[in-house]
């Protein structure tokens, strides 16, 4: 079959893929490949085509241009074998209203010819216990969320996509599927796509992020790599008791690269083993007699990596 | 190489859907409790022998040259106070076949008497001029004629009461009352709101919260889907209209004199074109809103123009032959053929051909513009 090839570690590749809806070109040529027991994280703001290559994959686009290989197979062809080896999570479905949580879960096992068991096992798993005889029209919106990622498990897929799982939900429900899904890192090999445009969620969860925006990926690899945090690298953020008007000019001379936001005042420097470097970087500055107003250093987030690579906030 | 039939799924699918139907008190009311209900309030209406009252306005009476009607209400009539102060003439005239009919002449002002026919409490005024009677109606309204000619038999002292020589002999045997045409249209046109709203709205629905997405996304068959929701429907048809049966057998005495074999093919006929045009309907809207009119654009001219009421012969002549092709048509009168003239296979084997084919005509071109997600 010439649909089918062998790659052991590799559990999908995306290969140059293409989307374009009527005026709008949603993926921009991508490339992907995510390894077994990965968890990896698509990261963007709405409209960086996140959704749409989760949707490609998932079966339910078809890419304009390109290929994807999901363990070895093309949706064409193997469609049945392919859902019964992913699980997914919209970003919002609504279940069947006057169902009740078990029956929902019973119904989903149908379709996996899955015993009863197993929804038993899922109802431990996402915490529904008390629950389990409650209509999902009268749960909130977090447990409706924990409902959705128990049906994502119930095949105890090799791949599990998620679509902005935690969207609209209060920190103490998304801290709720962040630890199922932690717990399912440790105890499974499956496979994580998550969409998200909270950095955090990202960083909690994901060993592998991919900064979307504008259909491309704008950086992709393991997290501490992107975050450089292996070279101690540390942000400093700091303002002035003068106001800036030129920056270019007055910090041309700079030890370290300043980005510098004329219009909060605020001026930003990426500085390794920062104990060490502030000193010179303090000097730096009284030689240019300019005095600090106020100064602080943080480990870099991904909501920097990405304003450092757009200009603008993830959640813009 | 996977089973074309998956009972599991399919049993579940059935289950879920009969659970998500029953356990919404809205279906029960508006599939049970609404259809009975109407064909109580109706069979009552016009089953029943009622006397008749009709209000008659009087004007133009202060002309002391004009006392003539005024004066044989005085004499013929009993005088009771009206509303406005004035002298009210009741006239009775004694029917005991057809009921009574109770006249009730009152004076009043031209304007008044504009304003009470405009509200609908009066059908006609009547004015005296130069010794003459003058009748002011709306000559298309049936039941302001027949007043005319009542009052007009009144002031010209011809009938007080039923002619003597003439029988009236009310229809009550059954199969020719207006509740044996009632029910079958309520059977109808209940089959028809049951899958259009049921079925299409309900496939929209799931269409709209992305349920039907989620599970087509698992190894479930699509055709399970589809068959699930139809054969929940069909049989929330078939209880829906037992039931109605039930009562109008009870309460009115209403029976099927035809067939039972012919009723149940020309029944199931009419459910497979409404699954179809519903399936269709339903086949890529995924907005609710845009999902009731059409469903409202589809039900409203059949609810209208297929007799489940009363007959469409009243319509113009050159639209019954395209009337009588509508599928509501077609099953109104399938029904109504075997429950009132007693009817049997010979009489709807063709309008439930053409049923069975418009339903599939739909239902195959819907399945094949389907949006699944």
């Amino acid at each position: 079959m010439n649909s089918e090839k062998e790659n052991i570690s590799t559990i999908i590749e995306v290969k140059g893929v293409h989307k374009s809806f009527k005026q709008v070109h949603a993926v921009q040529g991508i490339d992907l490949k995510i390894r077994e027991g990965e968890f990896v994280a698509l990261l963007g703001p709405n409209g960086a085509g996140k959704t749409t290559l989760v949707e490609m994959i998932e079966g339910i686009q078809q890419p304009d241009k390109g290929e994807i290989w999901i363990l070895g197979r093309q949706w064409d062809g193997h469609a049945d074998e392919l859902h019964r080896l992913i699980g997914l999570s919209l970003q919002e479905t609504r279940f069947i209203d006057k169902l009740r949580v078990w029956e929902t879960l019973r119904l989903f096992s149908s379709f996996y010819s899955l015993d009863q068991h197993r929804s038993n096992q899922i109802i431990e798993m996402i915490g529904l216990q008390d629950k389990k005889k409650a209509y999902v029209v009268n749960l909130s919106g977090g447990q409706r969320q924990r409902l959705a990622l128990g049906i994502a498990l119930l095949n105890q897929p090799k791949i599990l996509l998620l679509d902005e799982p935690t969207t609209g939900l209060d920190p103490n429900a998304r801290r709720d599927i962040w630890s199922i899904l932690l717990k399912l890192k440790e105890q499974s090999h499956t496979s994580l796509i998550l969409t998200t445009h909270y950095m955090e969620e990202a960083e909690q969860l994901c060993d592998y992020i991919v900064i979307m925006d504008h259909g491309k990926i704008l950086r992709e690899g393991p997290k501490h790599s992107l975050l450089n945090d292996q070279d101690n690298e540390k942000l400093v953020e700091f303002s002035l008791e003068e106001t800036i008007t030129q920056p270019n000019k007055i910090f041309d001379d700079a030890p370290f690269a300043i980005d510098w936001d004329e219009k909060q005042q605020l001026g930003k420097a990426k500085i390794s083993m920062v104990e060490k470097s502030l000193p010179s970087f303090l000097n730096y500055l009284s030689t240019k007699n300019l005095i600090v107003k106020n100064m602080e250093w943080r480990r870099q987030t991904l909501d920097d990596l990405f304003t450092a690579l757009t200009g603008r906030h993830l959640d813009e | 190489m996977s089973r074309p039939i998956k009972f599991e799924q399919l049993g579940q699918l059935i289950i879920a859907y009969s659970k998500e139907l029953i356990r919404e008190p809205g279906v029960l009311f508006w599939g049970i409790v609404f259809p009975i209900l109407m064909s109580l309030g109706l069979g009552i209406a016009f089953t029943k022998k009622q006397d008749i009252e009709r209000h008659v306005a009087i004007v133009n009476t202060s002309d002391s040259e004009n006392k003539k009607i005024l004066n044989f209400l005085s004499n013929n009539g009993e005088i009771i106070s009206g509303d406005n102060g004035e002298d009210t003439y009741k006239i009775i005239l004694q029917d005991e076949n057809m009921g009574n009919t109770t006249l009730y002449f009152e004076p009043m002002s031209w304007e008044n008497a504009m304003a009470q026919l405009k509200k609908g409490t009066l059908g006609i005024i009547v004015e005296e001029k130069e010794g003459y009677k003058i009748y002011h109606f709306d000559p298309s309204n049936t039941d302001a004629q027949l007043t005319y000619m009542k009052i007009s038999a009144v002031f010209n002292s011809r009938v007080l009461q039923s002619a003597r020589n003439d029988v009236v002999k009310p229809l009550t045997l059954r199969g020719t009352r207006y509740i044996d045409f009632l029910i079958p249209g309520l059977i109808a046109m209940n089959v028809m709101t049951s899958c259009l709203w049921g079925l299409g709205y309900g496939v929209i629905d799931k269409r709209s919260k992305k349920l039907m997405r989620r599970m087509v996304a698992t190894p479930m068959k699509k055709s399970h889907f589809l068959f699930s929701l139809i054969t929940v429907r069909f049989t929330m048809n078939l209880l829906e209209s037992g039931l109605l049966f039930l009562f109008a057998w009870l309460v009115f005495g209403v029976i099927i004199q035809g067939s039972i074999f012919a009723l149940i093919i020309v029944f199931l006929a009419g459910n497979l074109a409404f699954s179809g045009l519903a399936v269709f309907i339903a086949s890529r809207t995924a907005n609710t809103e845009i999902g009731n009119g059409l469903i409202n654009a589809i039900v409203i001219p059949m609810m209208v123009l297929s007799g489940i009421f009363f007959s469409y012969y009243n319509f113009p002549e050159w639209s019954i032959p395209y009337i009588q092709k509508l599928p509501l048509t077609l099953l109104t009168d399938g029904i109504r053929g075997i429950f009132i003239e007693g009817g049997g296979m010979s009489a709807i084997l063709i309008p439930s051909i053409l049923m069975v084919t418009f339903g599939t005509i739909f239902f195959l071109f819907g399945l094949r513009i389907f949006k699944w997600y």
